[in-house]
């Protein structure tokens, strides 16, 4: 159970990362004993106190035989002087071949840093242009808007003529109905009149007429054959 | 500084059994120490990006000693 209250990350050492490690190790002589040493006994003793040291504790130990000389000695010169010679000629080598493999390391996390650094970097471009692109909305709206009162126009006109079209059929009908009842009274009265005037010609008027037509007829005749 | 915060370096021989006096001497404490002393040397020679032989040649040979010491009757 975390309590929200318990404060978390007080102390001042946290809020660095953690600091990297120390490039070399603390110095020692002849791989076996630490420089410290040698400058603890430097003030009294000078550059070859330590040595001196040495010699006289190995000398004290073989003599008193608190160490003793038996085949585990010879065992312990031979493997001893075969490290020593390993170590100095391909120490090298591999202190090279363990900073390559450090070195690939460390480049692997750095790549992965820098590429998570440009995909950030990508992504706040992105989102820059988001929303300068969100600025011209005014601008979408606005082209709306034109296009829907323009539809709404069209819409009007559009109708506009289908009421037009439909009153003027109306009236062309009325007209029409108008025209032809004018023709058909004009017909009727004009066959009703010839009707009448072709019944009041009796036969005796119709034989004056033919009479006086020939009469004219011959008289048009003799003014003809005059003329000519 | 007081006599209790010292560490073993800076002790003086005379002020060596009084400063044994102030360390804590509980399993405990003992433990806690062997885990310092420990820990401070790791820091030292073997978490360093570039540590070699020294650091573990020393180790090496503290325990030969241990072992021709603990090995042998007549010492």
């Amino acid at each position: 159970v975390l309590h929200a209250t318990r404060p978390l990350h007080t102390s001042q050492q946290r809020l660095a990362p953690l600091p990297p490690l120390p490039e070399k190790g603390g110095e020692v002589r002849h791989g076996l004993i630490p420089e410290e040493f040698f400058q603890f006994l430097y003030p009294k003793t000078g550059v070859t106190g330590p040595y001196m040291l040495g010699t006289g504790l190995l000398l004290y130990f073989l003599s008193k035989e608190i160490y003793v000389v038996n085949h585990e000695t010879v065992a312990a010169i031979c493997i001893l002087s075969v490290i020593i010679y390993g170590v100095k000629k391909f120490g090298a080598d591999v202190a090279a071949f363990a900073d390559k493999l450090n070195e690939e390391k460390v480049s692997n996390a750095v790549a992965v840093k820098n590429a998570a650094i440009k995909d950030l970097e990508t992504a706040i471009e992105e989102e820059k242009k988001e929303q300068w692109r969100l600025e011209g909305r005014t601008y979408l709206f606005d082209a709306k808007r034109n296009n829907i009162a323009m539809l709404l126009e069209t819409n009007y006109r559009e109708r506009l003529m289908t009421v037009y079209n439909e009153v003027k059929k109306r009236l062309d009908y009325q007209v029409a109905m108008q025209n032809l009842k004018r023709q058909k009274e004009q017909d009727h009265m004009i066959q009703w009149v010839e009707k009448s005037v072709v019944q009041s010609i009796t036969p005796q008027q119709q034989k004056e007429s033919i009479a006086k037509c020939i009469l004219d007829l011959k008289a048009l005749s003799r003014s003809a054959q005059a003329a000519v | 500084g007081p006599l209790s915060e010292r560490c073993l370096l800076d002790v003086r021989l005379g002020e060596l059994p009084m400063w044994l006096a102030t360390r804590d001497l509980s399993p405990q404490g003992l433990l806690g120490g062997v885990q310092r002393a420990w820990s401070s040397y790791c820091d030292k020679y073997i978490n360093v990006k570039r540590g070699g032989a020294p650091g573990v040649s020393m180790l090496l040979a503290g325990y030969c000693l241990l072992s021709y010491g603990w090995s042998y009757q007549h010492i």
